[in-house]
């Protein structure tokens, strides 16, 4: 009979190490593949800090992270709100930060949630490993904060201020979607700066030397080329075409671009990540309760708090905000390696392919191949459907009443695995908005397009988005809904008179 | 390979540059809700932190995103009774089954407010920026804790603790060098001959001398190697110089009417103002003297305690408060070394022919030796006599003779503000 390893609800760092290298080494056990692993053992005011930075250790200073920061306190000083227990960020070494205040058996279970279960999705997921770069991206975060800094110091706080804020409210709008984006290297960065500095140095010897600026004027006018086809990354465009920008001001649009497009990812596999996560820190740990190394004590405060990160609240409680994404991706785990194990009759039908294969090879590949979206589409099973009582909702603004338009029965599992899937689609969850031209030869006016689905009109922020454009583009700026090829709204920035 | 790290000791306020920009972005915000929160406030926690409450729509960083309408579709989960086909009345006219958009609070704020804490030292300085005592001058050199330390370069006497690492070391090179060079030169002469001498011929070379040679050049290095590396003599300390600083004492008379007319309310607004204007003083001047007077019939000077909470009452004579300032004015601060302030609160109720003395007594005794003398009447009732005659004081002074009228609890802070704005000059 093995000895638990240890028995109190204390923690040390010798503990912490040990825990670490058992729960790492059952994880080599199920074929989990991790960057190595940077542990920090952090403070609960630490931890909000980090929290403010969407957790990056280092991010540029900016008054709407303070804010975030504020809030926290305000409901973690109240106790409305606990802190997550851990953060993690997609880096090699993959930083995981412990809360001091937390027993060891929590330290445990974060170590194999974050350490090895968000771990060797970052190292694994498809998307992570076309679209971001583990290896650079703390180093590139240093060069935006600098860089970001030194801009307020020579331009002012509220000049960066104005320019981040615009940047921030279009970050979702700053993402290649189709292009796997260079890699990002700090050094390049730097290098890729200095140049530019000298070639504008350059220009403003030239302007000085002859141009009068009415001609330059013209000359910003000729460099615009036309534009060619709609245009989807709206942050891409300004940083490239707006005309009136200074260099540093494009910086700052690149700087947001690289970090929205970093995050990218992670939107786009939320259920996924937390599902993968909850489901190795389960497996891992009961696999050490199976082997004697941890006490019944130390198991039912996992459970405890496993269970209350995994609940779903149903549609009508109070607390519900929404499906939950580690419950939907945590049973989504369990299910295929149950229909790998123990598949049923009704789960030959459905999934042919995966019923009866090995379960980890399976789960690797759901895991390596897919983001929430298409995920959903192959693996949502008529058990899980079942099991969270699905139904699917039509709220048609052209009708009284709202329909309930499928259940979780046999007609409708295929409706709602649809539109569940659908409901994960960035695509379909953000408007669709592309820039479709440029008036070159006359007021230089932005047209923007946003491409109307099922008739959802834009939000209340519309107007206030606009005028961020309108401060980085610098000229007119209108946008326009069409649905069906017709105009349903638009909105103007400044505001046309007549409205 | 993993690596375990200890970040505790880690500085944990990254934040606090972040937290800066916010309160910085939002001043007028926060300004307004501390203005209201003096207001409220009872007298003795005005110095508290503050909860600050912004409407959330003016902190609000917008995105663009789907609004309320159009043909949508949700997925809930946890269905109970329903079955496909089923219609359902709408409720709110927003979100599906009556969720989805909306987020409910059950903290007795309404999610439409953003709530922070400010702490108490932001608290103040939220309260008293930008004022500041007028007509402030450096009258002289005196006093003795005005005195303050300035390097002054170096010394060759000191205490360890002041010694000049580099400037040392600079000294003991350069003694180094002076002491030795007489030595160098001769060995470098000395071994210029011994290199004249081995060039000979061996069997003419002069061996005795060369033995001579090389035995002084032996002497003498062994003489430049007992040079001492570091000798007390190099030793150089910090020399720090003690300079009289120009000093601006200030002395703050505070006048308080307690007489039966002024009822309990308008006592209670009375103190609110000392209150800010205490703390004000004791916050942003290191040293100020406050002087307190509270009189009906009669004025007497009591301290800060007796000043706030004693009860004792009577008729009203402003004159005998001015007298007594008058009388402490010379008595203890002189007005070639002070600068010297006044600030009085009344209902404005005084005897009868009480109010011409006053009239004579500031603008004879007193308002010509004060830097800025404010006057606030508290009252909803029209201005008696006393008002008239201050009015004709402040034609005469217009520069350094301030007042105002506060009515109610919440003009106390405006008025406050406004006579001590920072002025430019």
């Amino acid at each position: 009979m093995t000895q638990p390893i240890s028995t109190g609800s204390e923690w040390t760092f010798e503990l912490i190490e040990r825990y670490h290298d058992v729960i790492g080494g059952i994880a080599a056990e199920f074929g989990l593949d991790t960057y190595p692993n940077q542990i920090e053992v952090i403070s609960s005011e630490q931890m909000m800090d980090a929290y403010a930075a969407s957790g990056m250790p280092v991010y540029y200073s900016h008054w709407s992270f303070g804010k975030h920061f504020l809030s926290i306190e305000n409901q973690y000083s109240r106790g409305q709100m606990g802190l997550a227990y851990e953060i993690v960020i997609n880096s090699n070494p993959c930083i995981a930060y412990l809360m001091e205040e937390n027993t060891i058996t929590m330290q445990a279970l974060v170590i194999a949630h974050a350490c090895y279960g968000h771990n060797s999705f970052f190292k694994g997921n498809y998307l992570f490993r076309t679209w971001t770069d583990a290896d650079s991206i703390i180093d590139y975060l240093l060069f935006a904060r600098n860089y970001v800094a030194s801009c307020e110091a020579k331009h002012g706080v509220d000049a960066v201020e104005r320019v981040l804020d615009a940047c921030h409210a279009l970050m979702n709008y700053g993402v290649d979607r189709y292009k796997r984006p260079y890699p990002i290297s700090a050094e390049e960065e730097q290098r890729r700066q200095a140049e530019r500095e000298e070639y504008l140095q350059k220009q403003v010897n030239d302007l000085w030397r002859t141009i009068p600026s009415a001609r330059a004027e013209k000359e910003t006018e000729q460099r615009i080329p036309f534009l060619k086809e709609p245009q989807e990354n709206l942050l891409y465009f300004l940083e490239k075409r707006a005309p009136l920008l200074e260099p540093w001001q494009r910086e700052l649009i690149r700087i947001v671009r690289k970090i929205a497009q970093y995050f990218y990812p992670q939107r786009q596999t939320q259920v996924m990540n937390e599902g993968w996560a909850t489901f190795w820190h389960y497996t891992i740990l009961n696999e050490m309760y199976d082997r004697g190394l941890v006490t019944d004590g130390f198991m039912m405060e996992f459970l405890q708090s496993h269970t209350s990160v995994i609940y779903q609240p149903p549609f009508d409680s109070p607390f519900y905000s929404g499906i939950n994404p580690y419950t939907l991706g945590f049973a989504m785990m369990r299910d295929i390696r149950r229909i790998c194990e123990q598949p049923t009759e009704e789960d030959r039908r459905w999934f042919p392919d995966i019923a009866g294969s090995d379960w980890k090879e399976t789960l690797q590949f759901a895991m390596k191949s897919f983001k929430d979206e298409s995920f959903i589409q192959q693996f949502l099973s008529p058990q899980v459907m079942r099991d969270l009582k699905l139904f699917y909702v039509v709220d048609d603004d052209l009708r009284a009443e709202i329909e309930i338009a499928a259940i979780h029965d046999d007609e409708g599992y295929r409706v709602i695995r649809e539109q569940l899937s659908r409901q994960y689609n960035l695509g379909d969850r953000e408007p669709n908005i592309q820039v479709i031209d440029v008036d070159m030869r006359g007021d230089r006016a932005l047209y923007l397009q946003h491409m109307q689905h099922n008739r959802r009109p834009l939000g209340p922020d519309t107007d206030e988005v606009l005028r961020h454009v309108h401060s980085l583009w610098g000229f007119d700026v209108h946008l326009e809904s069409v649905q069906d090829g017709k105009v349903t709204q638009s909105w103007h920035c400044p505001p046309e008179p007549d409205q | 390979m993993s690596y375990l790290i200890d970040r505790r000791l880690n500085g944990k306020n990254k934040s606090a540059v972040n937290r800066q920009r916010f309160l910085r972005r939002y001043r007028q915000h926060i300004q307004r809700a501390v203005q209201d929160a003096v207001g409220k406030r009872s007298i003795t926690d005005i110095e508290q932190g503050e909860k600050i409450t912004i409407p959330s729509r003016d902190v609000s960083e917008p995105t663009l995103g789907h609004g309320a309408g159009g043909n949508r579709g949700i997925i809930h989960p946890g269905n109970k009774e329903f079955v496909a086909g089923d219609r359902i009345a709408r409720r709110g006219g927003s979100g599906g089954g009556g969720s989805g958009e909306g987020r409910a609070s059950n903290s007795g704020e309404g999610v439409d407010d953003f709530v922070f804490q400010i702490t108490q030292e932001e608290f103040l300085e939220f309260m008293f920026e930008d004022l500041e005592l007028p007509n402030l001058v450096k009258r002289q050199l005196a006093g003795t804790e005005t005195f303050k330390y300035r390097r002054g370069g170096f010394s060759s006497v000191g205490t360890p603790n002041q010694i000049n690492i580099v400037r040392s070391l600079r000294a003991a090179h350069a003694r180094r060098i002076a002491m030795g060079a007489p030595k160098r030169r001769r060995l470098r002469e000395l071994e210029a001959e011994r290199q004249q001498l081995l060039q000979a011929d061996p069997l003419v070379r002069d061996t005795r001398r060369l033995a001579e040679i090389e035995e002084e050049m032996i002497v003498i290095q062994r003489k430049l190697d007992a040079l001492p590396f570091i000798d007390q003599f190099d030793i150089r300390y910090n020399l720090n110089i003690k300079e009289p600083q120009p000093s601006s004492k200030a002395v703050m008379f505070c006048l308080m009417d307690v007489s039966g007319s002024m009822n309990q309310a308008t006592k209670d607004m009375a103190k609110r103002f000392f209150i800010l204007l205490y703390l004000f003083l004791k916050r942003n001047y290191d040293h100020i003297d406050v002087v307190f007077i509270r009189h009906h019939t009669s004025a007497k000077e009591v301290d800060e305690e007796e000043f706030f909470y004693s009860r004792e009452t009577g008729g009203t004579i402003v004159s005998s408060a001015l007298r007594l300032m008058q009388q402490i004015m010379r008595d203890r601060y002189p007005e070639s070394e002070w600068n010297i302030y006044g600030a009085q609160a009344s209902d404005g109720d005084n005897w009868n022919d009480d109010s011409s003395v006053c009239y004579e007594l500031l603008i004879k005794d007193i308002m010509p030796h004060l830097q800025h003398y404010s006057y606030v009447e508290i009252t909803p009732r029209d201005h008696q006599a006393l008002w008239e005659e201050y009015e004709q004081v402040q034609q005469l002074f217009p520069d350094s003779f301030a007042m105002q009228q506060i009515v109610e609890v919440r003009d106390i802070y405006p008025v406050f503000r406004e006579l001590f704005r920072r002025r430019t000059a």
